[in-house]
């Protein structure tokens, strides 16, 4: 089809689109590549090499980084846990419970945490701990995260719910499956994507944050955002952008993993 | 003998909107019984309200005596076939007839012989195994039937199960529920808005609209004798003539037209002089002929006519603006060279007029 | 009225019986540890500050009043106007209103063009522009960082093809930290334009090429007001975040280029904060992103009625 004449088409939007990913890419580009520096100095390139990743597992710093690294991925998969427990049974309750006085209230406290920003969140859970006399430290680190973690969780589960047809869970109930049941062997598989990219999204999240944690981590416990943030304050170094590299590529193993899953997940169904 | 159905002054409303408003019938053992209406009568509400999806706001509901409007659906021994079918999707064919069971506390060995069984019963030998998505919409609806009779339901629902179906395939299963319902002798309950599937099938029919029962009835008697002016148009073709009694004798009456012709009709009650409603005479009880046959007719102009293959349906125009649609054979057509314009005699068969009081 | 028909019931209710024991956890938790923490930061807001952090609890509109004017060291001096802290408001919503426009510039014309894709490559151009959106926002900013410093690469590589003489100092510039709201928050631009320009019916393209509108005029005219939702959602998603952000400023600018973010953390960190000082700044940003939100709401309500 000639081009001059697709009523879609408009000269230069490919080129934008092109220095836009140009922009998303170039920097993290920039800084795996740089990562493979055999060079101590951050400017000059001294050949390729691993050392930086060696350094990362076996260097000084490296005790400080697995702990760091433990920290965060526990906190993320215990608070991805209960929040996409919550969140699913939330979704299920706002989504399958019928129209109830409240539901738009319901609503808005399930999305508070993404509608405040997250450095007043970071504030209010602050004060609150030390109001109560909580003890900052994982615990409180695992709370905060649970709460931010929850809508994020919920969106893709009450998508997914949204989609799927009251009809199966009646046709079990009529097939003498009680409440339990129903979900347990109906309802549950069908919605399983949508759980799924929930967990992962929460994960990542939970993975993510700084701001919060950096606020309410207490003395002497870190996660891996918040010790590269303390690493960087000094200067960037080769070290912190191996391992930036590592985490960079694990969140990109997810969201391939969460993508294909969605996928799957879109399969047709037979009555859909 | 209890009835496999008894419904007594149920209601339903959702909201401000009344869906159902007192409807009172029973449904017998081993029937197969149709709700039949257009959208939004409150047939599907009704089936639902039988298997257990909605609350009644009033009324009760017996099941073989016993009442059941209290009972969560997975208590009662009814099963539904859903107008979607709605098939497990992460289960095959097997697992979705055998899902019952199972819930149901049965033994494996049980399960496995009772599918089985079922497979055959809808001739479904080579699918056991597969999911729902790899069947086509007549499969599907094999595997729907299968499930929902497996565990032996005292009542089936059906809400309009063949509606996903294109036309040659939903004519096959019309003839295969009917033999499903006579080899299992499960009474079962039908929902469809299509007159054609309810006639063919039923032993009865209830014609539903705005959340009431309009007649139940054989789909004979339905057909022949509709009880109001709503089920004579919504069941088949008819004319529907305004008219007013002049005399009456019993349920005879002799009635005039707009347009000052008399003729005599078959009314449902005893009526008197003056009641005033609609005489509906079927397209196909009338007889267009040149020149005057023997006893009633109506003078009228030819208008138009449709060809419509085996018969050919005219348009008789009366006087003041009156029209009657009229249908015949072609093989009694041939026989006259009937023209639009041409003065015409219309007669009407014996008994075919009904007077239905407004 | 379908509810007669099954098929048009919009609410399901298969749950309703248990959906008090199903929402029970959701609103225990954000309501325990979100709700009514931000209720105790209001109240914070009003109290007296410690000199080593926390508070006394004592009433008083000190941080209030800190905001607007400067009363000298000890309170007692006449009220003058303080300007720095109203500066750093003001610059934060500029800088957030900057890189909302950046973003739309840059995020329309890909989210448009990624939507007009054949089915089997948009999904990957969606999933091109999605990742970063999943790669740590502080990775992100560290990188940023890293590019643009005065001996980074970007001006490495600028000096070598010879368009500058000079590396350039964009770091602690507030372009710099415009550039890093602008590479933090685009995809949440590109995303929900994608997703109405998606909706969009073409045919209604169509129409108005036939009625003999020029192309642009089109895009102006007809499709603009058609996706403006997504376009609106897409700059609520930008300037949101923006207004309260942290790492951008704290990374890539320096003490000129002070947002809301660092004022606030500022208040809490070490033993130079004042908290009350800290939760007024928090409350006066989240009352600002509230009444953003809640413009959006009734725009929203608008125009489904």
């Amino acid at each position: 089809m000639n081009r001059r004449f697709d009523i879609k088409h408009y000269q230069g939007f490919l080129a934008i689109t092109c220095l836009c990913l140009f922009i998303l890419y170039a920097p993290l580009i920039i800084v795996m590549i740089y990562s493979f520096n055999d060079s101590a100095s951050i400017t000059n390139w001294g050949g390729f090499s691993l050392r930086w990743y060696a350094d990362v597992f076996t260097g000084p710093e490296s005790e400080k980084f697995k702990l760091a690294a433990w920290n965060s991925l526990s906190i993320a998969v215990m608070a991805a846990t209960v929040a996409t427990t919550v969140a699913t049974a939330g979704a299920i309750g706002m989504i399958r419970g019928g129209q109830f006085r409240g539901k738009s209230a319901s609503f808005a406290l399930i999305s508070l945490p993404i509608m405040v920003p997250e450095i007043v969140t970071a504030v209010a859970t602050l004060i609150f701990f030390s109001t109560i006399g909580f003890k900052l430290g994982t615990l409180s680190i695992l709370v905060a995260h649970i709460v931010f973690c929850i809508p994020f969780a919920y969106l893709p589960i009450s998508a997914r719910l949204q989609g799927i047809e009251a009809s199966y869970e009646e046709a079990a109930q009529d097939l003498y499956a009680d409440r339990w049941r129903t979900f347990r062997y109906v309802l549950m598989p069908i919605m399983w994507p949508g759980i799924l990219s929930g967990f992962l999204l929460a994960f990542i999240i939970s993975l993510d944050d700084f701001i919060i944690t950096n606020f309410i981590k207490g003395a002497g416990i870190e996660t891996l955002p918040t010790a590269i943030f303390g690493s960087v304050k000094q200067g960037i170094k080769p070290n912190i952008m191996a391992l930036s590299t590592l985490l960079l590529l694990f969140s990109i193993a997810l969201v391939t993993l969460s993508y294909f899953i969605g996928k799957r997940g879109q399969e047709p169904h037979p009555t859909d | 003998m209890t009835s496999a159905i008894a419904l007594k002054g149920v209601r339903k409303d959702f909201g401000t909107f009344t869906a159902l408003s007192d409807v009172s019938f029973d449904i017998k053992d081993n029937e197969f019984f149709t709700l039949l209406g257009p959208s939004g009568c409150g047939k599907t509400t009704l089936l639902r309200l039988i298997a257990g999806f909605e609350d009644t706001t009033a009324g009760t509901i017996h099941l073989y005596g016993e009442e059941i409007e209290n009972l969560p659906p997975n208590k009662r021994p009814v099963n539904t076939v859903f107008q979607n079918y709605a098939l497990f999707p992460h289960m095959n064919v097997a697992e979705n007839i055998g899902f019952a069971l199972r819930m149901l506390g049965w033994t494996k060995a049980d399960i496995t012989l009772r599918v089985a069984e079922m497979v055959e019963m809808v001739q479904l030998g080579q699918f056991v195994h597969r999911k729902p998505s790899q069947l086509s919409g007549g499969q599907q609806q094999r595997v729907a039937l299968a499930r929902a009779m497996a565990p032996k339901p005292k009542v089936l629902l059906l809400d309009e199960p063949l509606s996903a179906l294109d036309l040659k395939l939903r004519q096959e299963m019309r003839t295969e529920l009917k033999r499903l319902q006579r080899e299992t002798g499960i009474t079962f309950i039908f929902v469809t808005h299509d007159q054609e599937e309810a006639l063919s099938m039923s032993d009865r029919i209830a014609v539903m609209s705005s959340g009431a029962v309009q007649q139940i009835g054989s789909p004979n008697q339905i057909y022949e004798n509709p009880a109001n002016r709503f089920v004579a148009d919504f069941i088949g073709e008819t004319n529907l003539i305004a008219s007013r009694v002049d005399s009456a004798d019993g349920m005879h009456v002799v009635c005039s037209l707009a347009d000052g012709e008399v003729l005599t009709a078959l009314a449902n009650s005893p009526l008197g002089p003056g009641s005033t409603g609609v005489v509906s005479i079927r397209p196909e009880s009338l007889t267009v002929t040149k020149t005057a046959p023997k006893g009633e007719s109506l003078r009228g102009t030819l208008g138009d006519a449709v060809y419509l293959g085996t018969d050919t349906q005219y348009t008789v125009l009366l006087a003041k603006e009156l029209t009657l649609k009229v249908r015949m054979q072609n093989q009694f057509v041939a026989s006259q060279a009937l023209k639009q314009g041409d003065p015409v005699f219309v007669s009407i068969a014996d008994g075919a007029a009904r007077f239905l009081v407004d | 009225m379908a509810a007669g028909t099954g098929s048009g019931r919009t609410v399901s209710a298969t749950f309703s019986p248990v959906r008090g024991w199903l929402l029970l956890p959701s609103w225990l938790v954000i309501g325990i540890f979100l709700l009514v923490p931000v209720l105790l930061m209001l109240v914070y807001s009003f109290l007296t500050k410690e000199f080593r952090g926390g508070v006394i609890w004592e009433f008083s509109l000190a941080a209030y009043d800190q905001f607007v004017f400067d009363r000298g060291l000890f309170g007692d001096d006449p009220p003058q106007i303080e300007w720095a802290y109203i500066t750093i408001f003001v610059r934060s919503i500029l800088q957030a209103l900057g890189a909302t426009v950046l973003c739309l510039l840059i995020g329309f014309p890909t989210a448009y063009f990624i939507a007009t894709r054949p089915a089997n490559t948009r999904a990957i151009w969606l999933f091109l522009v999605t990742i970063p959106y999943w790669v740590n926002l502080l990775i992100r900013t560290v990188s940023m960082k890293f590019l643009i410093r005065d001996n980074g690469p970007l001006n490495e590589a600028l000096l070598a093809i010879g368009v500058i003489d000079a590396p350039l100092q964009l770091i602690n510039t507030n372009f710099a930290v415009q550039l890093g709201l602008f590479y933090s928050y685009l995809p949440f631009m590109v995303l929900p334009i994608y997703a109405s320009v998606e909706r969009y019916n073409f045919a209604l393209s169509e129409a108005a090429s036939d009625l003999y509108a020029p192309k642009w005029t089109i895009l102006r005219s007809i499709l603009l007001p058609v996706v403006k939702p997504g376009i609106i959602a897409g700059c609520i998603l930008v300037f949101v975040p923006s207004l309260g952000a942290f790492l951008a400023p704290d990374l890539l600018g320096g003490a000129k280029t002070f947002m809301i973010g660092s004022l606030i953390e500022e208040q809490f960190k070490g033993n130079a904060g004042n908290w009350p000082f800290g939760a007024a700044a928090s409350m006066i940003l989240l009352s600002m992103v509230l009444v953003v939100l809640l413009f959006y709401a009734r725009a929203q309500s608008r125009e489904q009625t």
